[in-house]
């Protein structure tokens, strides 16, 4: 997995709460049996006055002009400014794919859904929880096509002459440090998990060699 | 000290904690579909990892798969980046011996709704399905969760979760459900007051007198719509419902293994001094059908109500939220729910597709018929069997006779990756369980509703009282 130490780059602010995953990335693009090819469609519903399917280029679309992502002044941003409960609704990785592939490194905003969050850490997209008075801050700032510097280790963004702390599971930051990938990580604990399952098989007999016949 | 049902589940599963201190979580029973799991069977071969343990799954395509034209199979998908999803659960399943209800399978629907009628869900399990309605399973008392497809493959390679415990949050629900009001009615009312982000961080524990008197599918309704309070799952504890439901089903244990499981399981209750988080209480005597008029699934209202003024709340935010949702929705504030025309009506989904649902359905619609305003109405069964079920009851005669389509088993119109879809600016009464922007189809217009409900409006043209209609 792609590892997340430090970033600066420009905050562009999305300015709803309950920003759903079929908005981040919309249901037609998810017949796609890869990981990649998303980054086209993000905010497809809002960025696009048309529909959109799977296998059209941006330059065959119409841009929705007022959409924030559109704006010359945020063309490059890589820092996505939301408010509370972002990336609620659906499980769908593809959310966070989609983030990564156009350019996106981290997400502040004032609370996050808790699959999306878990998701982000899986692809080395940094979620950052602000509180709200720090995300009002960040939101009037960045009209001024401004830059928000964020370091993983301190757990701090620095956004003109303010500096705000943020808070990160230690196991979390560590992943996204190191780039670490789960699955080796657990199943260097295999012995611990056979241990387990055999208990387990003893105690609840009837949940293992599971077939309709 | 005294447990919540979630702290049981969750001890009776946790391997341990790990080196890093992060806890590892065993996990009973993988469920999976098309459009999640392509990436993780593909990482799980890249890496040359064999999946953990293979009857720890159980597969069926439902995402994407058409409601129409069935007999076909394969050939039946026109659309051809969804037939290659589709092909492609079929050879990994093949490759990897996963038991799979394929499209011809007669047992094949919503993975939430076969789980359960097969009996492959069973209380005080660990569940996981890469979809966010897995939560649908926690009215078996089991733990179930969506997750990612990252995760998808950490369970196939590893049969674990890394996780860490929520909080308890008890939703206790006393007084009964008066008639032509339902689980979908209760738990939109539940959202409407928690708010989509309210449990977040939380496992919900349904509770009191209202929600023992419902029937094994109406849990399924409440717990399906769980993750749209914010929770990571919701539960109920096991009763006798929950035993008579499981008993006999393909999956469940027979004989002794039976008695033995079924004594286990009158154990997955709550203690009674165990402490809860959070708590709301809610009287269900006094609740009355429930519509959605907004983007988000908080945005709901009794049906006698009128859609609210953005400028009554107090909240800024909230204020624009409400705002945005009026303009898509193109609604006026004010404006009497029942005065909302639909142009569409959808009775299916994970979570209002099973066969109490369509009788609840067909009470409504005997002897009457689709308004001529209403462009189309559709009902998709949850599964192959609750079809075959339905029709042998006569209910798919009287969804026909009224001027409803009957169609094949699938998510079909709650999320539209298939053929079914809602039109631009169209409204549709839906009984299905997100009403964001464009889910139903692009510039879509969804109402959530109960079964009964849809059917009602179908039959007005526009939102109505059922309850009108069942004097």
């Amino acid at each position: 997995m792609k590892a997340f130490a430090a970033h600066q780059g420009q905050l562009a602010p999305l300015d709803r709460v309950n920003v759903d995953t079929d908005q981040i990335i919309p249901k037609q693009y998810l017949k796609s049996i890869k990981r990649t090819g998303f980054g086209d469609y993000l905010f497809d519903g809002w960025r696009f006055l048309d529909e959109g399917d799977i296998g059209m280029t941006p330059n065959e679309r119409r841009l929705n002009h007022e959409f924030v992502l559109n704006q010359s002044q945020y063309q490059g941003a890589s820092v996505l400014l939301a408010r509370d409960n972002f990336g609620c609704g659906s499980s769908r990785e593809h959310a966070v794919w989609a983030l990564l592939e156009f350019g996106f490194e981290a997400v502040i905003a004032s609370s996050f859904a808790d699959i999306f969050y878990s998701n982000c850490f899986k692809n080395g997209l940094l979620p950052i929880v602000l509180k709200e008075k720090e995300i009002e801050f960040l939101f009037d700032q960045a009209g001024d096509n401004v830059e928000a510097q964020i370091d993983l280790e301190t757990q701090s963004v620095v956004c003109g002459e303010k500096t705000f702390g943020f808070e990160i599971d230690p196991i979390l930051k560590a992943k996204l440090l190191f780039g670490m990938d789960d699955i080796d990580m657990t199943l260097a604990e295999q012995s611990l998990i056979v241990e387990f399952e055999q208990q387990h098989r003893s105690t609840q007999p009837w949940l293992f060699d599971r077939r309709s016949t | 000290m005294p447990k919540t049902l979630y702290d049981k589940i969750w001890d009776a599963h946790l391997v341990g904690q790990r080196k890093d201190g992060n806890s590892l979580l065993y996990i009973d029973l993988q469920l999976l579909h098309e459009v999640t799991s392509p990436q993780a069977f593909e990482g799980l071969s890249l890496a040359n990892r064999p999946l953990w343990r293979v009857d720890a799954h159980l597969a069926t395509p439902d995402h994407n798969v058409p409601t129409t034209g069935r007999e076909a199979g394969l050939s039946g998908i026109t659309d051809l980046v969804a037939l290659e999803q589709v092909v492609t659960l079929d050879k990994n399943c093949t490759a990897f011996g996963v038991e799979q209800f394929d499209i011809l399978d007669e047992r094949q629907g919503i993975v939430h709704v076969v789980g359960p009628e097969q009996g492959a869900t069973l209380p005080g399990m660990t569940i996981v399905c890469g979809d966010s309605h897995t939560s649908t399973h926690g009215a078996f008392a089991s733990l179930a969760q969506g997750i990612g497809t990252s995760d998808v493959e950490h369970v196939m390679a590893s049969q674990c979760l890394v996780q860490n415990k929520t909080k308890n949050y008890a939703v206790t629900v006393d007084g009964s459900l008066a008639a032509g009001v339902s689980a979908k009615d209760l738990v939109l009312y539940i959202i409407g007051q928690l708010g989509t982000a309210g449990a977040t961080g939380h496992t919900i524990e349904y509770r009191g007198e209202a929600i023992r008197a419902l029937s094994m599918e109406a849990r399924m309704t409440l717990c399906n719509m769980s993750i749209e309070a914010g929770a990571r799952a919701g539960l109920v504890a096991v009763d006798q419902t929950t035993l008579d439901y499981v008993h006999g089903r393909p999956f469940a244990p027979k004989g002794a293994l039976w008695d033995s499981a079924a004594e286990y399981w009158r154990t997955l209750v709550s203690d009674e001094d165990a402490h809860f988080d959070a708590e709301i209480k809610i009287n269900a005597s006094n609740l009355e059908p429930q519509v959605s008029w907004g983007t988000s699934p908080e945005m709901v209202a009794g049906v006698s109500a009128n859609v609210p003024n953005p400028e009554d709340m107090t909240d800024s935010v909230q204020q624009e939220a409400a705002g945005y949702a009026l303009t898509y929705m193109a609604l006026e504030a004010g404006t009497p729910i029942v005065d909302i025309k639909v142009d569409r009506v959808f009775i299916g989904s994970c979570t209002n597709a099973r066969i109490e649902d369509l009788r609840a359905a067909a009470i409504v619609l005997k002897g009457r018929s689709v308004a001529s305003s209403v462009k189309e109405a559709i009902i998709v069964p949850g599964s192959g069997l609750v079809k075959k079920q339905a029709e042998s009851e006569g209910l798919a005669q009287i969804f026909v006779d009224a001027g409803f389509q009957w169609r094949a088993a699938g998510c079909s119109m709650c999320l539209a990756m298939n053929p079914d879809k809602v039109g631009p600016g169209e409204h549709c009464a839906s009984t299905s369980n997100r009403n964001f922007e464009g889910r139903q189809g692009y510039a879509s217009r969804t109402h959530l509703v109960s079964p009964q409900m849809a059917a009602a409006a179908a039959v007005a043209g526009h939102f109505m009282d059922v309850r009108e209609l069942l004097t």
